[in-house]
């Protein structure tokens, strides 16, 4: 047993943990941190990915014993506030505006992808979006609807979004005009 | 003289409906936070994890099995193998026994004496971590004596072939016949070929694929006393409860299974799988709580797989294109064992090959086949897209004979929209449409022209990327089912399913519906239909399901039968609430129940403007109950139970443009444009969420996934570094639209929308591949679309070649082409 000393979600921890430990482990299964998951073995599906020092890592690439000393921001602790009062961050927002999420088993890894992408980009083409997430899978959404949240939190966060908080996904793209004025 | 109404006594607006608006869902806040019940996030007192023993061999005896040294390990509980259960682990159920002679090996949730496919449970280490378990496995002895492998369908049913099951004669499980000469539905087949002026044959290879929900398979079950709670990663918890009693003799009222969260099914956890029976008899024995998740290589090695048919079709028609008869024959792949429905899958698409096509005659036969393989059953259209892929490939096909325009082949044989409803050469009625409607705001959707002009420019210039256009113009069938269809099919079990409203005193509204959602969206939809319904508001009704315990009837979800009869079940219970509503309102009001309106949630007086009272008033004064009529409940509560009529029949047109790259072999998605056409539209947003996610599983058939063994039953796609579920980057943005004819089987006018890009769009992506290099003398190639067997089949000939060793697929290695030319499997 090695012990850490990581900072999670904005709390302090303290845990002896066996060095062969995985940072996703660590946070599931001691930490009790159970918003982030395991999708596979391989490193391909980015389901548990968290930030690292502020940087996306699958947290099933990383042992435990490797945060040792840094703080790890989980899909549980990237709102504001705390409780029914919290606020979301504009790409939980968009995903929710934007239908960017079936099951939701993906979608805290395929946030924390997208935050990160968007540091780095923070006006992304749909191209660029669709390259920046392809180390997260989704079997539910055919990722149009996740290239569009991921747009409209750029918009948002960059401030050039449409007034209308609740703006249609019809703003941003085609389809659903249509089927809301078939209906009408 | 018409009655005209007092335009005064309309005193409140109706509030806008709340069917067919974009409502942002319900189930998101805890999903985008975290907050989540996965089955594996739970936690109790004193649980007990599992780790699986699995064989490495596909077939073969176990000699040698000693467990001994495992139980020495630390931390380790027990240790079991076949022999600990052999007595009172029974077989896991087979709910469709499609043929009275069908036979059906018997399935055990663990090897006794032989195992049968690579991945089978051979022995169960129980500790107290997960890695506590996984660790003793290695410290586990068995030696197994290796038996013939059989893996090629075509194989394994000739005469001498290996046996699966030595106490079997044959390999084929079942041959299942339907030819409407017979049923009835329509003329001769035989004569029809016969007679034919032309006639087109094809084989076509449906490749094995792995449904490959992103949450792993997970279970947990806590003894207490003499009763078991189980949760699990399921999408069928009622269906579960009933086998899992039957399977296990746990009287069924002391089993309660739970589906919490789940992540994604597609059909892959419409199963009653080993790891559930196995879990519950474990709990039994012990006496305390135990849990069991898969990692992703045991999903995809063990979970049921779908699709792997060889499709041998024929097409009768006369020189102008009138089609005149249709003949498939299947093998269809069982896998090792006969699991939940896993014969059916090919039984339901029987009745789909002739599309919306007007075939006077029609003859199906299908074997299924056992081989040393994990069995398939229910993947997203389970049995549909096989048959929309055969039927919609062969139009092209015989277009091509004709040298007729796809599309003009297409409007020849479909039916028309003022032939509805139209009963097909298959016996089934199809409810409503417009084909011709739906092709041409495809058309427009796609930009054709502009296409079809750069097609044939980029072909006259011998552009290294060619450019071909394909189409599928589908329909399904939906919303299972008629329970008396699926009796005379003899499914074990009906097609109904049932909703109850519970009306709370402070005006809320809880609906309680036994279909069990896993990313639809069911608590949002059912609140729309309620919201509409009650004239309450939207925020105030919750939906209840998954709990067998909260919601005691139900026959869960798939076949795009949630909102199709699950919805119209709401449906009717909420008419019986504002009918057992009315009453109470009539006595709160003075009036004659005859005489009252309910609109917007009031019950009001017609001709009496002003006076009134609200279903959640009502809610209140029942609950109270100080005052209502003599001889009835107090309870404004109801429950409804739903068994359609018929299926539902949505439809489409969907046109894929693609990109060949004729010197590397690499297929590229152009353009994707479909015009589906679901009946009523609950919400739009899910609607259209629910179509992109079928177009990228049927894009993934076409282009990306197959699970491939190797020549000893080793699945050499084990992982999700071999098996390529498509990311972002793979699939193209899809233009999608609607075309509206409502449904006529049930009162929300809806079809079912969860398989229908799943259905559609994999031979609109193959027909466009072969559109772009059929001038190279290509008439085939083979699923998926990687970049070699493209490459191959335009610059070697025949289909494009198996990618495992020869003969160990089910669809035979090397084989020779029409062409003539004998290819070799790599």
């Amino acid at each position: 047993m090695t012990q850490i000393n990581v900072r999670v979600d904005g709390a302090s921890y303290t845990d002896d943990v066996e060095p062969r430990t995985l940072l996703v482990h660590y946070l599931r299964e001691q930490l009790g941190k159970v918003g982030t998951v395991v999708g596979c073995d391989t490193s391909n599906c980015g389901a548990c990915t968290v930030h690292l020092d502020g940087q996306a890592v699958k947290s099933c690439t990383v042992f435990a014993v490797q945060a040792d000393g840094c703080q790890v921001t989980t899909i549980e602790g990237v709102a504001t506030g705390e409780g029914e009062s919290a606020t979301l961050h504009p790409v939980q927002r968009a995903f929710h505006e934007m239908h960017g999420l079936q099951c939701g088993f993906c979608t805290p890894g395929m946030i924390m992808a997208s935050i990160d992408l968007l540091k780095e980009n923070p006006d992304p083409s749909d191209e660029e979006v669709r390259e920046g997430i392809e180390g997260n899978l989704c079997r539910c959404t055919g990722y149009q609807n996740i290239v569009r949240a991921v747009r409209q939190a750029a918009a948002e966060m960059s401030g050039t979004a449409a007034d209308d908080p609740q703006a249609q996904p019809a703003a941003v793209d085609t389809a659903a005009t249509e089927h809301v004025a078939a209906q009408a | 003289m018409t009655a005209v109404e007092d335009p005064t006594s309309a005193v409140d607006l109706p509030a806008a409906k709340e069917v067919g608006q974009a409502r942002r869902r319900k189930e998101d806040a805890r999903l985008i936070t975290g907050k989540t019940t996965w089955t594996d996030n739970m936690v109790l007192p004193g649980m007990l994890h599992l780790a699986v023993l699995r064989s490495p061999v596909a077939h073969g005896r176990i000699t040698h099995l000693d467990v001994s040294a495992a139980k020495e390990r630390p931390n380790v509980v027990a240790v079991y193998t076949g022999a600990d259960f052999a007595e009172e682990q029974g077989s896991l159920p087979c709910a469709w026994p499609v043929t009275p002679e069908m036979v059906n090996p018997g399935h055990p949730s663990i090897a006794v004496e032989q195992v049968n496919h690579v991945g089978e449970a051979v022995a169960i280490v129980v500790a107290r971590s997960r890695t506590a378990a996984a660790d003793a496995l290695e410290a586990i002895d068995v030696d197994y004596e290796p038996l013939p492998v059989v893996l090629d369908m075509e194989q394994a049913v000739q005469d001498g072939s290996p046996l699966v099951h030595d106490h079997t004669t044959s390999n084929t499980s079942y041959h299942f016949v339907f030819d409407a000469g017979d049923a009835g539905t329509g003329g001769d087949t035989e004569q029809a070929f016969a007679d034919a002026e032309v006639t087109v044959s094809r084989r076509f290879v449906q490749q094995r694929l792995i449904p490959a929900f992103m949450e792993p398979r997970s279970v947990v079950v806590q003894p207490s006393g003499d009763s078991y709670t189980m949760w699990s990663a399921t999408q069928i918890p009622h269906i579960l409860r009933v086998m899992a009693a039957m399977v296990t003799g746990i009287p069924e009222h002391k089993l309660r299974v739970i589906a919490p969260d789940v992540g994604g099914g597609f059909g892959g956890k419409l199963q009653v799988n080993p790891e559930e029976i196995l879990c519950l008899l474990i709990a039994r024995r012990l006496g305390k709580p135990v849990k069991w998740t898969e990692t992703r290589g045991e999903s995809l090695m063990t979970a049921h797989h779908g699709r792997d048919q060889v499709q041998f079709i024929d097409v009768a028609a006369d020189r102008d294109g009138t089609v005149r008869g249709l003949r498939v024959r299947l093998l269809a792949d069982m896998g090792a064992y006969l699991r939940l429905i896993t014969p059916g899958v090919p039984a339901l698409g029987a009745f789909m090959f002739p599309g919306i096509y007007k075939f006077p005659a029609y003859r199906f036969e299908c074997d299924g086949v056992f081989t040393n393989k994990v069995p398939t059953d229910a993947y997203r259209g389970a049995g549909r897209p096989e048959a929309t892929f055969a039927i919609e490939r062969i139009m092209d096909e015989l277009a091509v004979e004709l040298g007729m325009d796809p599309l003009e082949l297409r409007r020849k044989n479909w039916i028309n929209t003022e032939e509805f409803p139209f009963t097909t050469v298959a016996g089934l009625e199809y409810d409503s449409g417009d084909y011709h409607q739906a092709t041409e705001q495809a058309l427009e959707l796609l930009g054709y022209d502009e296409l079809r002009a750069e097609q044939k420019r980029r072909r006259e210039s011998n552009d290294p990327v060619q450019l071909g256009i394909g189409f599928s113009t589908f329909t399904e069938m939906c919303g299972l089912a008629p329970s008396r269809v699926l009796g005379s099919l003899a499914f074990g079990a009906g097609g109904w399913e049932q909703a109850s409203i519970r009306m709370l005193p402070t005006g809320k509204v809880e609906v309680v519906t036994g279909s069990t959602p896993h990313g639809q969206g069911h608590e949002t939809a059912w609140s729309q239909i309620v919201a509409d319904e009650l004239g309450v508001p939207f925020e105030d009704v919750e939906v209840l399901h998954g709990d067998t315990a909260i919601s005691s009837r139900g026959l869960d979800t798939y076949g795009s039968r949630s909102l199709v009869v699950g919805g119209t079940a709401v449906v009717k219970a909420a008419e019986k609430v504002v009918e057992k509503a009315r009453v109470i309102a009539a006595h709160l009001l003075e009036a004659n129940a005859d005489d009252l309106e309910f609109t917007g949630g009031k019950f009001t007086v017609r001709g009496t403007p002003g006076a009134g009272v609200g279903i959640q008033e009502v809610a209140l004064a029942i609950f109270a109950a100080h005052d209502y009529p003599e001889g009835i409940e107090p309870s404004i509560d109801a429950e409804a139970t739903f068994d359609p009529e018929n299926f539902s029949f949505p439809h489409g047109t969907h046109i894929c443009a693609m990109e060949i790259d004729t010197e590397t072999g690499f297929a590229k998605i152009r353009k994707y444009a479909c015009v589906d056409d679901v009946g009523t539209i609950v919400n739009p947003l899910i609607v259209e969420g629910q179509v992109h996610g079928g177009l990228a599983q049927g894009i993934a058939q076409a282009m990306y996934e197959e699970a491939i063994y190797d020549a000893e039953g080793n699945l050499t796609t084990g992982s999700f570094v071999d098996y390529l579920v498509p990311a972002a980057s793979d699939l193209p943005h899809f233009d999608t639209g609607n075309t509206v004819h409502v449904a006529t089987s049930n009162p929300l006018g809806a079809k079912g929308v969860g398989e229908a890009g799943c259905i559609a769009s994999t031979p609109a992506v193959v027909n466009a591949a072969l559109d772009a290099v059929r001038h190279l003398g290509v008439t085939d190639i083979r699923m998926p679309l990687t970049p070699e067997r493209v490459w191959r089949a335009i610059h070697a000939g025949g289909d494009g070649g198996d990618r495992a060793a020869q003969g160990s697929n089910a669809y035979g290695g090397a084989r020779t082409t029409e062409s003539g030319i004998q290819e070799a499997a790599q």
